[in-house]
């Protein structure tokens, strides 16, 4: 299968791999997927209190080429954002961002799932309520 | 200089060798005959070169030149074999043994043959791989009619103990197929001193053609005689109808002396490059061979690197590196490797996995090359793996609740 050329430059130069301390307030970590489905994402976020501004976001994946782009992708994307506008990612903004193929739509929507997970774990630390989401149910 | 891409998945195909294709040419145009036509000597010089091949073909495997039907290649060979067998046999039973790890020809013919009646036993394996011989005979029922066997496996190249499955077979009065398209022309075959019935192979493994293969059936000791499954002109014996691919079976014919006059001295060549990239892979850290190794192809080698996935394995050098991997990350079930699970390897090790098939034409340097380029992404990969960072900081990843899909 051929990749897009954006899925290849996010994997051959992924953006913000890493890991935030999670033990801190301010960073939210979401871990999504299973090492059985052959994808895993760890997505985490660090949220500036006073303005709920991202300030910070890093992943790390195991997973094919278009799993470790969309979350490459996906960590470009909220930094600058707020808490609220990054809850609006879409799944198929990445897909149309990365010209993913049918077959790999499931990796940008693991991604929509890690973007939200992190959010949720962020409010969980700071006593907000977690925000319930609907079921993509694309797996 | 090394020529990029190095070709190591030749346990898909092997790229026909030159001499191959030398002896094929002659046989598209000025020798076009159709070897049936027996009145003129178009028809003539083609029925010689089909006889010809044929006798080149059978010595490989120590047949007789009459016990070789001419097929399109393997998954034909599998259907003809077993749905044959199935059909010829219906009087004396209706079940057939078989294992979990055979290639899907063989697996969705008996599927298929579920549907039309047949009782099919499908043998787990061992976590080497192999069979249990004892689990085997146990399976034999009065009405088993057929043991359908795989010689060597495609994806981890574990060879079956072929000998002691015929010695069983032939004990219990049923017929032993084999589906050898991954060990004929690679290592020694050898139907009478192996006890086999029926074996399927094909050229385009063993650097032959694509499109033509042969199905063996043995005519003496027992007299074994499969139902067509292909109607017409009563070609191959009444076996296998239609027109023989004359430059195929010249090529095959061709690619079988070659293996048989230069096996002993490329298995000698290529088991050595195979062992250097296996030594050089498995310092790696957490990298596993799969199946046995002891039972093994000479040329192929099948890996798995924990906590990185074989696909995006393969991204990091699939330009410039021919190789399969047990992760099926593109199908649409997302189902690893069946043959890798039936190991009793976990998902995500099966998920992991690169198969190495080398050949012929494979040299040391992109042996050197291969090992740098793969451990280069291993790392690179690590790098970015979540679960590489949970298991250096040591936590069990089996108790962690996984969202499954």
């Amino acid at each position: 299968m051929a990749y897009s050329e954006k899925v290849i430059d996010h994997y051959s130069n992924p953006k913000n791999v890493g890991t935030l301390d999670k033990s801190k307030k301010t960073v939210g970590t979401g871990l999504v997927g299973a090492p059985e489905c052959g994808d895993v994402m760890r997505l985490q976020i660090e949220v500036d209190d006073a303005t709920g501004m991202i300030t910070d976001a890093k992943f790390k994946t195991f997973g094919c080429g278009s799993a470790i782009a969309s979350s490459s992708l996906a960590t470009e994307w909220l930094k600058g954002k707020t808490v609220d506008q990054a809850v609006a990612i879409d799944n198929m903004d990445i897909v149309e961002e990365l010209n993913l193929p049918p077959v790999k739509i499931h990796c940008s929507v693991l991604a929509e799932d890690a973007i939200k997970a992190a959010i949720n774990d962020y409010r969980k630390k700071n006593g907000l309520e977690e925000l319930v989401f609907e079921e993509k149910g694309v797996h | 200089m090394l020529k990029l891409p190095v070709y190591l998945d030749n346990n898909a195909t092997t790229p026909m060798d030159p001499r191959v294709l030398e002896a094929m040419i002659p046989y598209f145009t000025e020798h076009f005959g159709n070897a049936a036509s027996r009145n003129h000597p178009f028809g003539w010089e083609a029925e010689s070169a089909v006889d010809y091949a044929r006798e080149q073909i059978a010595q490989l495997i120590g047949a007789d030149p009459k016990e070789i039907i001419f097929t399109s290649g393997a998954t034909e060979g599998d259907n003809l074999g077993i749905k044959g067998v199935f059909e010829m046999y219906a009087a004396k039973g209706n079940h057939i043994i078989t294992a979990t790890t055979e290639h899907k020809a063989v697996l969705d013919t008996c599927k298929h043959l579920e549907k039309l009646g047949a009782d099919v036993t499908y043998l787990e394996v061992k976590e080497d791989g192999l069979i249990d011989l004892a689990e085997l005979e146990a399976a034999i029922k009065p009405t088993t009619i057929l043991i359908s066997i795989m010689y060597a496996n495609n994806e981890i190249g574990v060879i079956q103990p072929v000998k002691e499955i015929s010695a069983i077979a032939k004990r219990h009065g049923v017929l032993f197929f084999t589906d050898a398209t991954q060990a004929v022309g690679k290592i020694p075959v050898d139907v009478i001193a192996d006890g086999i019935d029926l074996l399927t192979f094909t050229a385009h493994k063993m650097y032959g053609p694509k499109g033509i293969g042969a199905l063996y059936v043995r005519r003496k000791n027992p007299r074994v005689k499969v139902t067509a499954q292909m109607d017409g002109g009563g070609h191959e014996r009444g076996m296998r109808s239609g027109t023989l691919n004359v430059p195929g079976i010249v090529g095959f014919g061709k690619a079988c002396e070659l293996c048989r006059l230069d096996m002993a001295e490329d298995t000698k060549r290529i088991s050595a490059l195979r062992d250097k990239l296996e030594t050089a892979l498995l310092k790696v850290e957490e990298a596993y061979v799969n199946g046995n190794r002891e039972h093994r192809l000479p040329h192929v080698a099948n890996i798995s690197f924990k906590h990185v996935e074989g696909e995006g394995l393969l991204m990091g050098f699939n330009k410039n590196i021919a190789l399969s991997s047990g992760s099926a990350c593109t199908s649409a079930s997302l189902e690893p490797s069946y043959v890798l699970k039936a190991l009793g390897l976990g998902d995500d090790l099966a998920h992991s996995s690169l198969r190495f098939g080398l050949g012929r034409f494979t040299t040391e340097e992109q042996i050197d090359y291969t090992v740098e380029q793969i451990t280069n992404t291993v790392n690179k990969l690590r790098d970015m793996s979540p679960l590489w960072e949970m298991y250096k900081e040591g936590i069990d990843l089996n108790s962690i609740e996984w969202a499954h899909h």
